[in-house]
């Protein structure tokens, strides 16, 4: 490999990214806005529910009820009902999700029989949430009966009894459930993934449609030197981008790190090159700009956000998908990200994925080179 | 101009189809050393196929190449550093300037510096840009790019210089510049194969070749041909050219007459005889004639009488 | 070709026609006018502003400054009506590759509202005229130049227009379908119709009846082909053919009786004074150099020697760069 010949081509990129403003709004507006929108605009966390509240009894213990639900962070009362049909406008309309519904004789079978019957009625249209404020609704109801059985023995006087048997629980690593706290690395790989393929994919079919590649073939260039050349500048300009995106991470959304940066660099340089090779293979196979960056956006954007785990969890997906999910670069750069930030480890500790990402850029490599041709047909 | 010394292009039977068309058809030439080649055709005619099976961007379906000894088809790696390319839209840098586009080429091909410099600032003296060169490539006008095309491709010195349409729609300022350029190279033993649908740039071709639907029709030094052409021609300068036209075209003689801004011209069997036959219709018509001489056919005339295209186009 | 006479009908008139874009003048201060039955040519390089001038004057594009008339309408005021007097046919032809000859000229008659006894009328004058009377339903994709070229021209005329812009309409085309082309551009012609054409093939400017020198916006000369042969070359032109032109050229570059010399075709074209007078120095200057001629004698210059002495008088003063 000629080192002039590769500091030719890869100077002459640099030139031109730094001179064109559209690359340059790629390079470093795009991480900037997609950082923003995914770090703000994704919250797996169910809260502030919209509730409405249909009393039918009006009493002091209907009211305390009605107080538990306002008290908790997962509820919001938006409305008061006064009969059933306002309350089903009210969720067909989509004012709320939930409705709970106080019977007429509540304090009466509380005082009576111990026992009492709450009514939910749940917008299942968005069946992952109804599920989960039905889960909440129970915990607060719950709350709310071992308060009165309290007040009810205390006022007895006799001892409060020992539950038969509580779940105790730690939460390991990500003690807040903050969900904002995982999700900020996997919208770090995410980004990665979107801009260094957009970085690349333009970047042969670019000078295809210009007429540039045309004299660039008849020289004594060779494919790999072009390759090298072509992608070096922007592994720099990549691994720039991902110290930007990081460190909004760390320092904007506060998420916490734990990891060493070392291992962040080698790990992130590693996964840089795999989606800088994507790219690239690409732009070799399209020669027109719009259909490789169509394709390139395709093959990153989706598989990035539905099958890397980001949002959803790998082990939940029904088998064949898993084993789609292997494809996916960026499944590897999540678990990497996560483990790093939240756990703490270290590049022993993540010898699986660090393999699986070495293959990839081997394959992608090969693959890339073999597809760009030096001959018009 | 061509020497009895090997041919520094050899072309045997070259042949490229795109899907069931042939675009190029059993070519066959050779180019010496100085020597300027030109491919005339319209559009579609093969020039562009051409050029690019020479330049190794392309392989052929059939036949071979031979560009100084090496075997373009067979090792075409080989073959480029001999060779330089200015495809029809020359690729610059737009965002580079002309001294970055330079630069850029002696990379690749390898020219040491000093070298570069004293060529750089030959070439674009010589073409009037030197106080350009810290422009932009973008920024320049239609005849400094292609200018600046041809000294990146000269930057290294090819034995063969392949240019496709270098000089379209670039002002005649700047395509006498492009010229003097070449003719220096000719000197130097460089081949030149130029693809033109310029007529006057094909008068200053050592050798033509006429190409008709992928298929050299003609090729010879522009004089042999226009010797080909059958009949002379008789210019004849009239303001009434419609009326001139009409009553020459139907004369014992004549086998054509083309209408010209201000002028007729009549395509006749022997000039010496019809000259008085024709000034004599005329004046019995009336018709006002200024000058009648006559004139060398050019090579528009020549391609009309050699390739007349009627039937499927 | 008839000259037209100098009473017919004004239908073009552009007076000062100007046109910016940010900082760069495409057009500049251009003043004009064309009559009906007659031919003229826009001559000059790429990005000289000879296709920017047509869209405006065709009210595609809106004047920066100075005014023009297009079949008694302001194109700035009311492009519109102006389109509907007017023909034009862009550069690479503007047809629909996919349908057939006849679909393309039903669908450019319907654009011009033609219908009914007039389009059946007109559609077989267009496809006789193209010479495509048994081809109508053959695809356009299929067609070749030549072809192609007529059929545009075709589609241009639906509508009988008195004005007919035609922007590059043989570039790439063989030369006998140029001719052929030009005979029909001719006929129009005769028949009233006003054309303006423009090329970069000075040779193409022949052709015209008055030609206009484009170079960098500006209108550099205006005038028929032997006005202009006649008023713009100071001095005389020798023709000088040999074996070794480029030693010739450098020979007498820059000698004492040559004003300019370039190469130009497979000889030289000098600019000399007095060809007469000037004849033997240059022979005496050749054979000190050991330069062998085989003709050199006096020629009437031709447009690109009428270019060069126009623009390239500009140049050496260092005024805008070609």
């Amino acid at each position: 490999m000629n080192l002039r010949r590769v500091k030719a081509i890869a100077k002459k990129e640099i030139i031109q990214v730094w001179r064109d403003p559209r690359s340059l709004m790629v390079v470093l507006l795009m991480p900037l806005m997609q950082m923003a929108l995914l770090g703000y605009g994704v919250n797996l966390d169910i809260k502030h529910v919209p509730i409405c509240v249909f009393d039918r009894e009006g009493s002091q213990q209907s009211e305390s009820l009605m107080k538990a639900f306002q008290a908790s962070a997962y509820f919001n009362i938006v409305e008061t009902e006064r009969d059933y049909d306002s309350l089903k406008r009210a969720i067909d309309a989509g004012r709320c999700k939930m409705a709970v519904v106080i019977p007429p004789d509540f304090s009466q079978h509380l005082a009576t029989r111990n026992s009492a019957e709450v009514q939910t009625i749940l917008d299942a249209t968005d069946d992952n949430t109804a599920n989960i404020a039905r889960g909440y609704a129970e915990a607060v109801v719950q709350t709310f009966s071992g308060n009165i059985e309290a007040q009810r023995l205390q006022s007895l006087g006799e001892p409060l009894p020992n539950p038969p048997a509580i779940a105790q629980y730690r939460v390991w690593f990500n003690e807040d459930l903050e969900s904002r706290d995982f999700i900020i690395p996997g919208v770090v790989a995410i980004v990665l993934a979107l801009v260094g393929a957009q970085l690349t994919s333009l970047t042969i079919s670019r000078e295809w449609e210009r007429g540039t590649m045309e004299v660039l073939v008849s020289t004594p260039v060779t494919r790999s030197e072009l390759m090298v050349g072509k992608i070096a500048p922007y592994v720099l300009i990549g691994m720039l981008d991902a110290a930007f995106c990081l460190a909004i991470a760390v320092f904007w959304f506060a998420a916490p790190f734990r990891g060493s940066v070392f291992t962040l660099f080698v790990t992130t340089l590693l996964f840089l090159i795999v989606v800088l090779g994507v790219g690239y293979f690409i732009s070799a196979s399209i020669r027109s700009q719009i259909g490789a960056s169509q394709v390139a956006l395709l093959v990153t954007m989706l598989p990035t956000t539905l099958l890397s785990g980001f949002a959803f969890p790998i082990d939940q997906m029904p088998r064949p998908v898993q084993w789609v999910t292997y494809l996916v670069h960026s499944r590897y750069y999540m678990t990497i990200l996560k483990a790093i930030f939240l756990k703490g480890s270290g590049l022993g500790d993540l010898v699986a994925p660090i393999a699986a990402l070495t293959i990839y850029a081997i394959v992608i490599g090969i693959l890339a080179t073999r597809a760009f041709r030096k001959t018009l047909g | 101009m061509s020497e009895p010394a090997k041919p520094v292009i050899e072309v045997r039977n070259l042949t490229k189809r795109f899907g069931g068309a042939a675009a190029v058809q059993g070519l066959t030439l050779d180019c010496a050393k100085g020597e300027v080649f030109g491919f005339v055709g319209p559009d579609g005619a093969g020039k562009t196929t051409i050029m690019r099976l020479l330049a190794a961007v392309m392989t052929p379906d059939e036949g071979s190449i031979v560009i100084e000894g090496v075997d373009v088809v067979g090792a075409p790696e080989l073959a480029r550093s001999h060779i330089s390319y200015m495809p029809q839209r020359f690729g610059l840098y737009e965002d580079l300037t002309v001294d970055e586009n330079i630069e850029f080429f002696a990379d690749l091909f390898g020219i040491e510096r000093g070298m570069r410099d004293e060529r750089a600032a030959r070439l674009l003296g010589a073409s009037g840009m030197t106080p350009f060169r810290k422009r932009r490539a973008g920024q320049l006008s239609g005849g400094m790019k292609q200018k600046l095309g041809l000294t990146c491709s000269l930057i290294h010195t090819p034995k063969v210089l392949l240019l496709d349409e270098p000089t379209a729609g670039v002002d005649p300022l700047s395509r006498r510049d492009f010229w003097r350029i070449l003719y220096g190279l000719r000197a130097e033993g460089v081949a030149i194969v130029i693809a033109t649908s310029y007529l006057d740039e094909a008068e200053r071709c050592t050798r033509l070749g006429l190409l008709r639907q992928g298929r050299m029709a003609y090729c010879d030094t522009p004089e042999a041909l226009k010797r080909l052409m059958p009949g002379e021609i008789i210019a004849i300068s009239t303001q009434q050219a419609r009326e001139a036209r009409e009553i020459i075209a139907s004369l014992e003689g004549v086998k054509g007459a083309i209408l010209m801004g201000d002028s007729v011209h009549a395509v006749v069997d022997d000039a010496g005889r019809r000259s008085a036959e024709l000034k004599a219709a005329l004046d019995r018509a009336g018709v006002l004639v200024g000058d009648m001489e006559r004139i060398a056919p050019s090579i528009e005339d020549l391609f009309v009488s050699l390739l007349t295209t009627e039937g499927k186009g | 070709m008839t000259s037209p006479a100098p009473a017919s009908e004004i239908r073009i008139a552009a007076d000062k026609l100007t046109k910016r874009f940010g900082d760069f003048i495409a057009v500049n201060a251009v003043s004009f006018e064309a009559r009906a039955g007659e031919i003229i040519g826009f001559l000059g390089p790429n990005g000289a502003g000879k296709s920017t001038t047509i869209r405006i004057l065709t009210g595609l594009l809106r004047p920066s400054g100075g005014k023009a008339i297009v079949a008694g309408f302001d194109v700035a005021r009311s492009p519109e009506r102006v389109r509907e007097h007017i023909g034009y046919m862009s550069q690479k032809f503007s047809l629909y590759s996919d349908l057939s000859v006849m679909e393309n000229l039903r669908f450019f008659g319907g654009v011009y509202g033609v219908k009914g006894a007039r389009l059946e009328k007109r559609l077989k004058f267009a496809v006789g005229m193209a010479g495509l009377t048994d081809r109508t339903d053959a695809l356009v994709a299929d067609l070749s130049g030549g072809w192609k070229q007529r059929l545009a021209l075709g589609c241009a005329v639906m509508h009988e227009p008195a004005i007919l812009f035609l922007d590059e309409p043989t570039s790439g085309v063989d030369p006998a379908s140029r001719r052929r082309f030009w005979d029909l551009i001719y006929s129009l012609a005769g028949e009233g119709v006003s054309v303006v054409i423009t090329t970069h093939y000075m040779d193409e400017a022949e052709y015209c009846n008055r030609i206009a020198l484009i170079n960098a916006g500006k209108l550099v000369a205006l005038g028929s082909p032997s006005e202009l042969k006649r008023s713009a070359i100071h001095g005389e032109i020798l023709l000088v053919e040999g074996d070794n032109p480029g030693a010739m050229l450098e020979a007498l570059e820059g000698a004492p009786a040559v004003r300019d010399v370039a190469p130009f075709g497979s000889s030289l074209h000098i600019v000399v004074d007095d060809a007469a007078r000037d004849r033997p120095a240059i022979e005496a200057l050749l054979k000190q150099r050991e330069l062998q001629w085989s003709r050199i004698e006096p020629i009437k210059p031709t447009l690109e020697d009428v270019f060069v002495q126009l623009v390239g008088g500009d140049r050496a003063k260092g005024a805008a760069a070609p």
